[in-house]
This record gives C-alpha cells, structure tokens and sequence, in this order.
C-alpha cells in the first residue's frame, strides 16, 4: 500500500509503480516499461503542450525506469525545460533528473548552465541550493568552467544564507576535486578560514571538509586554520551535552564536527606554538578520559558516536607520533577494545593498533597484547577481523616473537581464505628473511609455504629463498637435505619441484655420500615429477640434470638416456627440445674440465633489496608497508651476502644502488650469473661443432642456460676467451684472434645500455680486475689487467668514467704498447 | 563517501547515489558485485568490508540494507552513524519508514539525502534544520499547488 506522499502526489506515477510491482516476471515489467516509455515519447512528441505537471509527472516515470536499471534515451530536454519552470517541485524533477542521467551534449549543457546561472543569482535561498546541489553532484567540467568562479564569492560574501553557504562549500569542494586547475586561490581563502569560528555550525561542519582538502594541496595557505580548529574543538569537548543543543547526536556533542576537525589537524604538524598545543594535547587526553567514563546512553548509537571521535583522537596522536604518553594511552585504550564484545570495536583496534605498531614510542606496547592477537586469528569468525590480525601480528613482528609470529601465520596459512593467501604468503617470507637468525629456519619456513599454499607462492618467494642459500654456505647442505625429503612427499607442489630441482642441481654434492640421497636417488626422485610438471618446471628440470652429469659423472649415461629419449630432443616445446639437445651435446663433446667450468656453481649474489617486498607494496598500496620497513630493508640487505667473500664483483655493485636496481630484480628470470640483467628469453646461438682453429679461434658450445646470461670461459692456448652473449642477438661481432690481435672478445648485440653491472660485467669479460676504492668517484670503473697473447704479455690500465645525464662516457686505456690502447678502446667503446 | 546504496535483501536497489564521476557502465557492475557481497555477509560479522582501495560500511534497517562505501582513510564509526542518522530522518519524514515509502516516493528520498549529505561529505548534521528545509521546500509545492485548478 503505497504511503501518503507529501506536498503533491502524482498519482500516475505511484499507480505505474504498484504496476511494475505487481509484474510476476522480468518479461512482464519489460513489457509493461517499453508500453510506458511509448506512451511518454508520444506525448513528448505531441502536438499538445505538455503541462508542467504532466512534463514532470513523465521525467519523474523516465527516472523511475532509469533508475531501475533500464537504459532511458530520451527526455533530456523536457528535464532541462523543467528547470525554468518556476514552480518549485518541476524545477527539483528537473534537476534531478540530470544530476542521475549525466548527458554531454553540449546544447543541452548550455541550458542547463543558464538555468543554473539564473537560479544562482535569483536571490532565493531554495534556488540557490537547488542549483549548488545539482553542480555538487554533477560536478562536471563544463559546470565547473562556467562557476568555478562565481562560488567562492557566494560563499564569503556577508549576505549569504547559511544554508546556502553550506551548500557553496560542499560545491566547491566537489569542483576542487574533479578540476582542481579551475579553482584558483584567491581573496577568498583566508576568508573561508574563518568560517572555522562561524555561528552556524552546519556551515562550520561543510567548512572544514572544504579547508582539509585544500589545504592538503596548499598546506601554506591555510595553515592559520590549526589554531582555529584546536580552540573549535577544545569548546565542543568541553562542552555540556546540553550547549550544542540540535548538534549533539545522542548525549555526544557535535560527534560529526570534532571527527573532522581531528581530521584536519592530521593534514599538518604539531602546532608549533606552545599555547596551541597544550590546549590541544588537554583536548586529546579529555577525549581519552571520556573514554573510561560510564556511557551515558545504553544506545549504540552513542557508543559510536563516542568511539568515532576516539580512534580519530587516536589517529591524530599516531599522526604526531610526539607524545609518548599519549601513544601508551592510546594504546592501552585500543588494547581493551581488542577484547570488546562488539565485533565493530575489535576490528577497529586491530586496525589501528597495526599503525601504532611502527611507532618507536608504542611499539613495545603494541607487543604485549600478542596473546590476545593471536588468539583474534584463530578464533574470530569474521574473516575481516582474522585479516586485520593477521596485519597486526606483521606489524607488531621484531626479532623477538619473530618465531612465533611466523608459525602462527603458517598454522593460519591452513585454512585462510583464498582470497587472502597470496598477501599472506608474501608477508611470511618477508617475515622469515628479515628476523632470521638462524636460516636454516628460514629454509623451513618457505618450505612450509610451498608446502601448504604452494599456488600462492609467487616467483618472487622462490626465486629469493634460492638466492639466499646460493649466498649462505652454511645453510647448502641443510637446504639440500629438507628439500631432498620434501620432494618424497607424493603430492608434492610444483614450486617444491622448482627449488628442489635447482638446489640439489647446485648442492645436491652435499648429500651425495649418504646412500638414501645418493646421485642416482636423487635424479629418479626429479625424475618421477618430472611429466606433472608444466614446461617452465621441465626446462629447469633439464637444466638441473646436466648439472647432476657435470656433479656425478657416473649418472652420466642414465641421464643421456633421458635427454636421448623422443620425449626430450623432440618435444614439441622449442625450449625444452632445445635444452634437451644441447645439453646432451654439451655433455658428450665437452671435457671435464670444460663442463665443470661451464656448470660451474652460482656464484653469489649481489646485494639488492627484496622484490617480495616491492610487491607486497604494491599489491596492498602505499600505506601497507611502512617506511621503516622499506628502509630496514635496504640496510638488512646486506646481511644476505654471506660477509661477500665470495665472488669480487658483487661488492662493487653492492655500493650505489643503481636507478636499474629493478633489472637485477628477479622478476625477468631465475637467478641470474654474475648479476648481469636479463630480458626474458634469450637465445644464444649453438656454434657449430668445429674444432679448435689453429687461429686461436676457439669456438664452444654456449648454451641456454637459466634463459638468462651466461659466461662461458673457454681456454686455448693461454688465451682467454670470453664469450659474453648478452641482450639482444640482434648482430654479433666476432672478433679473430691473430697474433696481430692481441685480444679477442667475441661479444654479440653490441648496442647495451649503460648498466653498472653490465659494465662489470664486459669489463671483467675482458678478464681484467675491477679495483675498488681508487678512484674517489664512486660511479667510475677502474681496471687493470694483463694481456696475455702467444708473443708477448701487454699490462693495460683502465678507467671508464660514465655520466649519466650526459649519456656519455669517457674511456682512458693506458698500456705498455699503444697499439694494445687502441684496440681496446675501439672494443670497448663497440661495447657501450 | 564514494556512493551510497540501498538494497532490499531481494538485492533491488532502492536509491543509488554516486558521489564520484563513473560510467553507466562502471555504476551497474560496481553495484552488483557490492550488493552480492554485502548480503552474503552473517549476522554476527562486523559492519565493515574492505573491497578494492574502499572501506564499505554497512547497515540492515529491516528489510533494507544501507550501504555507503567510503576511501580508506575515512571514520568508519562515524559513516555508520551516517546511515543511521539519515535513517532517521526518512524516519521522521515519512512516519515510520519503511521500504515501499523509499520505493512510491524515492525522488523524496534524494532531496532529503541531498539536504543532509553534499558532494559525499554531511553538510547538516542537525536534524531539525534538514527536516526545516524539506518542509520549507514542501511548502513551496503546497502553495503553488493550491493556485493552480485541479481537473
């Protein structure tokens, strides 16, 4: 039964109502609409003159339907008439209707413009405030264009009305926001600061939203606003619950009013003046005391509206980070609500605690409410609630409970929802290799992760664990054996298969001597997984078996059996027929020596920040990973490289951390040989089998190994042969060797890019010895080297000092014969 | 506040206000998706959900759920009150609201809401001044309507 409408009820419209109503299917109400939107295009068409009653009666049917969910095509000029109509409900229709249906032909903006403008200058409050709520919810650019202008002064101007003025503050703000170019700064400014001190306090409350988005673009500005908004806010907490009258909601005085006044003390600093901040910090602890009060009313609305004043109060004291005694109420306050009958404020809590996590000053608090987060992931039935937990406990983690907090989030791993696990698997491993002490714990701990979310394991996760045992010694051997029992588990994950594949490929040696894991049980054991997996997995697998040959030699021929098979050399796949092939020639023409030098172990990784870490910021947005943790990152890094005894280069690419840090990153690839970047697949060309050239041309089998670059070192006759094949193979140079050449360096795609690494990279291809710490410019490269050629032996001296925003170089060679200088010049300057 | 929505547990919208520029398009899909999600939600859980980069902050009034979806920096407490707080004035508008009233008289239902909330931010927190203003605006209608012959 449909309720008395007040004012005028157009009955038409209520009866087409109960008739949608009473359609029994989807087709009936089709039906029924198109007959509807028929009969109304008829009299819009019509001869006749529509009435103002019936015009409106018809846009407000086109709107029901519209706002049904039906695409309505028509009727945008009988709205815009509407608006000029000066019988009050035509006109509210009218603009209605084109706040709901948004049309961009530019005629019709024009008269709705006008009419706007006419409104707006009619002088006739109700007006103005029909037009200012139709620009506020339109907001569009052409609006914006035409009263950008005109607002601010109707908003200072003496002789506003007050609800117009609220009007005008909330419609300029939207215009702000969609075209903040159009709204200029000007007198006006300081004007609608003190708006903060008007009587009205409705004006005050659509004040503020304006003044705290502006001043978040022109902090300058507005700043005389804090003293105004800390006195504003320190005479409503203090105030009577009978002051505010009208404006207190439920025994709280002005609950909306003090929310955005604390909101807009966070958009600045602390005030600096004394007077102000004490005033302030009284304010913040009255709030906090008001908080351990009795309620005044059992209506959850009054809780609300206290609580909403108080985690904005608590905010704002997160925000200053200033006040410890502030910080350790705060948090003392949140912990009591953590265990608070409604759902709401346990929720709320976690929330905000996970922000007073990162503060020096609360942190400590924050730790001792551990039990209690703990037990809100297991058992909270609201699995946003068991999210914010879990977000806490990552917060709330240092070295200290890192142990449990790590198994704690494992054990929630289990049952977590799907959407969830993913951000979950990242924070874990962020966890792990943060507060490892002891890595073979670390080891454990990813795992575990592949173990019990292994879809959600992402590349970055694996790719970091193996880069850390690459880099650690100690944890090798470890790392070998619980993956080598990992992969007994018959259902083992395909990541687990990824790792297990390529550490027992490098340290599967370590286990070797025990019977249960030797050689041969540790291919079959590969082996047998091998056709579950997807060809990504397989191509590793390929690679990790001649690993295993060039390991144990007496696999040799059971795995040139496999790689002999149909399956590998004529897989349909290119990469995996192409490993197979080449690996099995590899493994039959190359000698000892050769093989053991070319599947040589990794050598250890250069310093650079975790990528895992890049993605979970992405993932969550900026807010989610604190700037500490970004930074502890930076400086944590360098705790992976195992003292950096190993492997000369990595240090000197460890110091400045490159704007191209993010081609090291592990997104492109598995881990990468001598920390030259990669771009995905690379093909490097499988030279032809001839033998050694009494030229001194040697020319060797280069494979495709981890699709990424290798250096291969092939020895002939004393000289050292470099093959460095790199980007892209769009052109190849060869170089002869000849007794006139004193220095072959057979380098393909010789157009690189200036990366530091790269640069080692060539330069070491040279074979010659990149010196640290003699030139005083950091960015510079300096080398010396030897040499050899079968007559003679040449020292060269070498400095290469790049700039960047130059995009050029300067290269000095200084050798014993300058004929050697030369040359090199000419090689390396091919190179850059 | 980026939209507000109103939802009967059937999931029909009832009122639908959009508080950011999106497409005809962009406006269905996002409301079905928050409609399935918000009335998949039990009894007993919390009356926030968090979806894309918005907090959603919800609200069952009988057979209506009120739904207003808000940036993540937003008082959650106090968009709660929100919902309620414009519940009421329907409340005292009609005389005990209910949904057929939303539904027989929704373009009422928008006026109010315009009265209260502006540009996704409250601009009158007072009930009485909004009630004041809608009467006003009624007024207007009655006056008029009183010159004019009805045939």
């Amino acid at each position: 039964m449909p309720a008395v409408s007040k004012g005028d009820g157009m009955r038409g419209l209520a009866v087409f109502i109960s008739d949608i109503r009473n359609c029994k299917s989807k087709e009936a109400e089709i039906k029924r609409i198109n007959k509807e939107l028929a009969n109304i295009r008829s009299k819009f068409k019509g001869d006749k003159a529509l009435d103002g009653y019936s015009k409106k009666k018809y846009v407000c049917k086109l709107l029901f339907i519209f706002l049904l969910g039906h695409d309505i095509d028509f009727g945008h000029m009988e709205a815009v008439n509407l608006l000029s109509s000066n019988k009050y409900t035509e006109k509210q229709i009218g603009y209605l209707f084109i706040s709901v249906l948004v049309n961009s032909n530019s005629e019709l903006i024009r008269l709705i413009n006008n009419a706007i403008k006419n409104d707006l200058s009619s002088r006739n409050p109700t007006f103005m405030c029909l037009a200012l709520h139709c620009i506020a919810n339109v907001g569009s650019r052409e609006m914006a264009e035409a009263f950008a202008g005109e607002i601010p002064r109707i908003l200072v101007a003496g002789d506003t009305m007050d609800s117009v003025k609220q009007s005008a503050a909330l419609c300029l703000l939207r215009l702000y926001k969609t075209s903040p170019d159009l709204v200029l700064m000007g007198e006006w400014t300081s004007r609608v600061v003190h708006l903060l001190n008007d009587q009205h306090m409705g004006v005050v409350t659509a004040a503020i939203s304006l003044i705290t988005c502006l001043s978040q673009k022109n902090p300058d500005e507005f700043k005389t606003c804090v003293s105004l908004a800390v006195s504003r806010l320190s005479r409503i907490v203090s105030s009577a619950s009978t002051d505010l009258q009208d404006y207190t909601y439920y025994f709280v005085p002005a609950p909306w009013l003090s929310c955005k006044l604390l909101r807009l003390l966070q958009c600045y600093p602390p005030p600096e003046d004394g007077a102000v901040k004490g005033r302030l910090v009284e304010c913040l602890e009255t709030i906090l005391n008001k908080a351990q009060e009795p309620p005044k009313s059992k209506k959850v609305q009054h809780s609300n509206a206290k609580n909403a004043i108080l985690f904005e109060a608590i905010s704002l004291i997160i925000h200053y980070d200033s006040e410890p005694n502030l910080l350790v109420r705060a948090c003392n306050q949140l912990g009591q609500f953590l265990q608070h009958r409604e759902t709401n404020l346990r929720y709320l809590a976690l929330e905000s605690m996970c922000t007073l996590a990162s503060s020096e000053f609360s942190h400590e608090a924050v730790k001792t409410h551990i039990e209690t987060v703990i037990n809100a992931l297991k058992t909270e039935r609201d699995v946003s609630v068991r999210q914010r937990a879990a977000d806490l406990l990552y917060a709330m983690c240092d070295r200290s409970n890192a142990k449990q907090i790590v198994a704690e989030m494992l054990s929630y791993l289990e049952t977590a929802d799907y959407s969830i696990r993913e951000e979950m698997v990242l924070k874990v491993a962020i966890l792990a290799e943060k507060y490892a002490v002891d890595y073979s714990w670390y080891v454990d701990t990813i795992l575990n992760l592949i173990r019990i979310a292994g879809d959600y394991v992402s590349e970055e996760v694996w790719y970091r664990v193996i880069q850390i045992v690459i880099n650690r010694d100690d944890v090798q051997g470890y790392a070998a054996k619980t993956v080598f029992e990992a992969l007994q588990a018959p259902a083992c994950h395909e990541n687990m298969v990824k790792v297990g594949g390529y550490i027992l490929g490098e340290f599967g040696n370590l286990i070797a001597g025990d019977p249960r894991s030797s050689p041969l049980v540790q291919f079959n054991l590969l082996h047998s997984k091998f056709h579950l997996c997807s060809v990504p997995t397989r191509a590793l697998l390929l690679s990790a078996y001649i690993k295993f040959i060039n390991l144990f030699p007496e696999t040799k021929s059971t795995i040139q059996e496999v790689l002999r098979s149909d399956s590998q050399i004529r897989n349909s796949d290119v990469e995996l027929q192409q490993r197979a092939v080449e690996y099995l020639k590899l493994s039959s023409i190359a000698s000892t020596d050769v093989l053991a030098t070319v599947l040589e172990e990794m050598p250890p990784f250069p310093e650079r920040e975790s990528s895992i870490l890049a993605k979970l910021k992405k993932k969550k947005g900026p807010g989610a990973v604190s700037v500490n943790e970004l930074e502890e990152g930076k400086r944590e890094g360098g705790e992976l490289n195992g003292g950096g005894e190993r492997g000369g280069d990595s240090s000197a690419i460890a110091s400045t951390p490159s704007p191209s840090a993010d081609l090291l990153g592990l997104r492109t690839g598995p881990p990468v040989t001598a920390a030259a970047p990669s771009t995905g697949s690379l093909l490097v060309d499988v030279f032809s089998e001839a033998g050694v050239n009494d030229d001194g041309f040697l020319s060797t089998q280069v494979s495709k190994i981890y699709n990424t670059v290798l250096v291969v070192f092939g020895y002939f006759n004393k000289k050292i042969l470099h093959i460095v094949p790199l980007n892209d193979l769009s052109e190849r140079e060869l170089v002869t060797i000849n007794e006139q050449t004193p220095q072959g360096v057979f380098v393909m795609a010789p157009f690189l890019k200036m990366f530091r690494a790269l640069t080692c990279t060539i330069l070491l291809g040279l074979g010659m010895a990149l010196l640290e710490n003699v030139d005083p410019n950091p960015e510079n490269f300096v080398c010396a080297g030897v040499i050899q050629t079968k007559a003679q032996q040449v020292g060269s001296l070498l400095r290469l000092e790049p700039n960047a925003q130059a995009q050029m170089y300067r290269l000095t060679v200084r050798s014993s014969k300058d004929t050697v200088s030369k040359r090199l010049c000419e090689l390396l300057a091919e190179q850059f | 506040m980026q939209f507000m929505l109103l939802f009967s547990r059937q999931g029909k919208l009832r009122l639908q206000k959009w508080y950011a520029p999106l497409s005809d398009t962009q406006k269905k899909k996002i409301s079905r998706e928050v409609i399935q999600m918000v009335l998949a939600r039990k009894p007993k859980m919390c009356s926030f959900l968090e979806w894309r980069d918005l907090k959603i902050v919800y609200k069952r009034y009988a057979s209506l759920y009120f739904c207003c979806a808000v940036e993540d920096q937003e008082n959650e407490l106090i968009t709660l009150e929100v919902i309620h707080r414009y519940v009421e004035l329907l409340d005292k508008y009609f005389g005990s609201v209910c949904e057929l009233d939303i539904i027989f008289n929704f373009e009422k239902a928008y006026y109010i809401l315009d009265e209260f909330i502006l540009g996704g931010e409250a601009q009158e927190t007072s009930k009485k001044n909004v009630l004041k203003a809608i009467e006003q605006a009624d007024m207007l209608q009655e006056v008029r309507n009183t010159h004019t012959l009805c045939i």
